[in-house]
């Protein structure tokens, strides 16, 4: 018989295993992404093109930048000053903290976008002071932005607080004993140890802001030309019919996600070796 | 620079850290905190530092007559070598040394050749000439450590404190860098205070040794004084083997003089459990035949243990010096069983 470690099952096992994997790893990943191509293509290069830059297309692609423009920053900025503060300090509330940071992921998206209609809507708690003032952020703009700023807040926090925890506090307070003030020790110290960590947060941030679809459903009321993210006008599309123009944003939408699991896997590929040479 | 630690207390939380501290650290020492874990040596330091305060209202940290207490960190004026280094992965060897002159203010800062140079000569005294541009996760540990040092010296601090500075080392390099940092330290001068566990290595560095425990200072002095003339059990145990006879006396294997059982002056009789030859030396552990028998520890030579041809099991006498005064040294402050904290 020959060797065979323990930890080896024999090859039927093997076979039957790896071959499962293979058909459902094609079944619900690869054919729906293929499919989603082909039935964005499926009438040529003019009709995906059209489907593109129509009006209604154009006014969804540019709310989505715009929200991810709006919700990315501050969501970098807020994770970051939540990692800083649950890692470097011990405080009472920090646990709470902490499950505070994993609210956004705990509940559905549905009950985040109706939670914002409960604060800011006509009838909600805020809205007559709202009126008054002639601020409108359900079924406009700013709900959008606010709805995925709560979704996608974990982002940044999930992914730089474990690392932060690794590294300590050491080279802070080496930094300190040598007379760097904090900024300096922000910009010098903190920042390039976590830079890989902070990139990877901000990819995976940016792709749930653009591709967040339950919560920006409920606050933006889908006002064509007006409150559509790309994936609510998908959704429109879909409705209408209109199959290769929904297929054609809905590519776009896939699109972006493997150019963020292509940067993503370039900067695991970095850290890994940055990882390596460390010890 | 003379350090000089008055009344110190540290609580965090319910934990007592420090109780009632006070030390004098003479300028141009090499002092060493000596102590198990948990004893407030590494906390002691960091309050030296200013990375950790002492409580609010109890005591006083001076440097050469001045009240450094509520300086921070960055102003005090303190080279601090990390039990871990802690350099910055990121930057250069050359870099991390030049690190706390380049965050100076413009109008204080160097020019960037003095920088450069100031580095070089930095280099050349911790004795990695040539490595300025290499990372810290292409260095050894010995080599780390001597950046940690040398980026900590590149401020001119007035104090050098060094936290566990041999802790993360083989037991070889170790030795060397331990002779290495004495010799550095006698050429350069520099008020140094460092934390210990390891009894041996503070005192063959130290001048002056700090025996800690529980949160306050057993005993302090020079090496030699300590070793001789332990004041408390704890210090007894702590620095060395020791036996512990049933009187009541401490007896360090050493002193014991190995006889035959008839011989004239025998104390006590005792079979030879154990018998260890190494190079020139022995060790044997002997049972008594009477009293507690309580194995006692004996170091003797090897030739002398060929000449009484000892083996295991063979009966011999023991003869212990005449009693002095540090034999009975006073119990510990918790009147604990010093035995139950030996290492």
């Amino acid at each position: 018989m020959a060797y065979q470690s323990s930890t080896t099952e024999s090859a039927t096992v093997r076979w039957i295993l790896i071959g499962s994997a293979c058909v459902v790893l094609t079944l619900f990943l690869f054919l729906p992404l293929a499919a989603v191509f082909i039935e964005a293509f499926g009438k040529g290069w003019a009709v995906f093109e059209a489907a593109l830059t129509e009006p209604a297309a154009a006014s969804a692609i540019e709310l989505t930048l715009l929200t991810a423009a709006i919700a990315v920053p501050l969501n970098t900025i807020f994770g970051m000053a939540a990692a800083w503060l649950v890692t470097k300090f011990r405080f009472k509330g920090r646990a709470f903290l902490l499950s505070l940071i994993d609210l956004p992921f705990a509940v559905s998206p549905v009950i985040a976008g109706l939670v914002f209609v409960l604060l800011f809507g006509a009838r909600g708690w805020f809205g007559p002071l709202l009126q008054n003032l002639d601020i409108q952020i359900i079924f406009a703009v700013p709900g959008i932005a606010i709805a995925t700023v709560f979704v996608t807040f974990p982002f940044v926090a999930r992914e730089l607080i474990p690392l932060m925890e690794s590294q300590g506090s050491d080279q802070e307070e080496a930094a300190v004993t040598l007379g760097a003030k904090g900024w300096q020790i922000f910009l010098r110290v903190t920042i390039p140890n976590i830079k890989w960590g902070l990139l990877y947060g901000v990819l995976l941030c940016n792709a749930r802001a653009m591709g967040e679809f339950g919560a920006v459903s409920v606050v933006s009321g889908h006002i064509r030309n007006k409150t559509n993210t790309l994936p609510l006008h998908v959704e429109v599309l879909y409705n209408e019919y209109q199959f290769n123009a929904a297929f054609a944003c809905a590519a776009l939408l896939a699109l972006l996600a493997l150019v963020t699991l292509g940067l993503k896997t370039a900067v695991e590929h970095f850290t890994g070796h940055s990882a390596k040479g460390r010890h | 620079m003379s350090v000089s630690i008055q009344s110190i207390h540290k609580t965090f939380g319910n934990y007592t850290a420090l109780d009632d501290v006070s030390l004098e650290v003479p300028n141009g020492s090499l002092t060493a905190l000596l102590g198990p874990s948990g004893s407030g040596k590494t906390t002691l330091l960091r309050i030296v530092a200013g990375l950790e305060y002492a409580d609010a209202g109890s005591g006083r940290v001076l440097f050469h007559g001045e009240d450094v207490t509520d300086i921070p960190a960055g102003e005090r004026g303190v080279g601090f070598v990390f039990q871990h280094y802690a350099l910055f992965k990121h930057m250069t060897v050359a870099d991390n040394i030049a690190f706390g002159l380049s965050v100076l203010p413009s109008k204080a800062r160097p020019a960037k050749k003095e920088i450069k140079d100031r580095v070089k000569e930095l280099l050349h005294l911790v004795k990695l000439d040539g490595l300025d541009k290499r990372r810290p996760h292409e260095l050894s540990g010995g080599q780390r450590q001597r950046v940690a040092l040398a980026r900590a010296l590149a401020i001119r601090p007035k104090v050098l404190l060094l936290d566990e500075p041999f802790g993360a080392l083989d037991a070889q390099v170790r030795k060397d860098l331990r002779r290495w940092l004495r010799q550095f330290h006698d050429e350069i001068g520099l008020t140094t205070l460092f934390v210990t566990h390891d009894q041996e290595e503070a005192l063959e560095l130290a001048d002056q040794v700090v025996v800690m425990r529980n949160a306050r200072i057993e005993q302090t002095g020079a090496p030699q004084g300590i070793y001789d003339e332990p004041r408390t059990s704890f210090v007894y145990e702590f620095l060395g083997e020791v036996n512990k006879l049933d009187d009541g006396r401490y007896v360090r294997p050493h002193e014991i003089e190995l006889l035959f059982a008839a011989e004239e002056g025998v104390h006590l009789a005792g079979r030879v459990s154990h018998l260890f030859v190494a190079g020139p030396f022995a060790r044997l552990s002997v049972v008594p035949e009477k009293g507690s028998r309580r194995e006692i520890e004996v170091w003797a030579t090897r030739d002398q243990v060929e000449e009484m041809a000892l083996s295991n099991g063979d009966i011999v006498g023991l003869r212990f010096p005449e009693p002095k005064g540090s034999q009975r040294p006073r119990k510990t402050s918790e009147q604990e069983d010093p035995h139950e904290h030996s290492i």
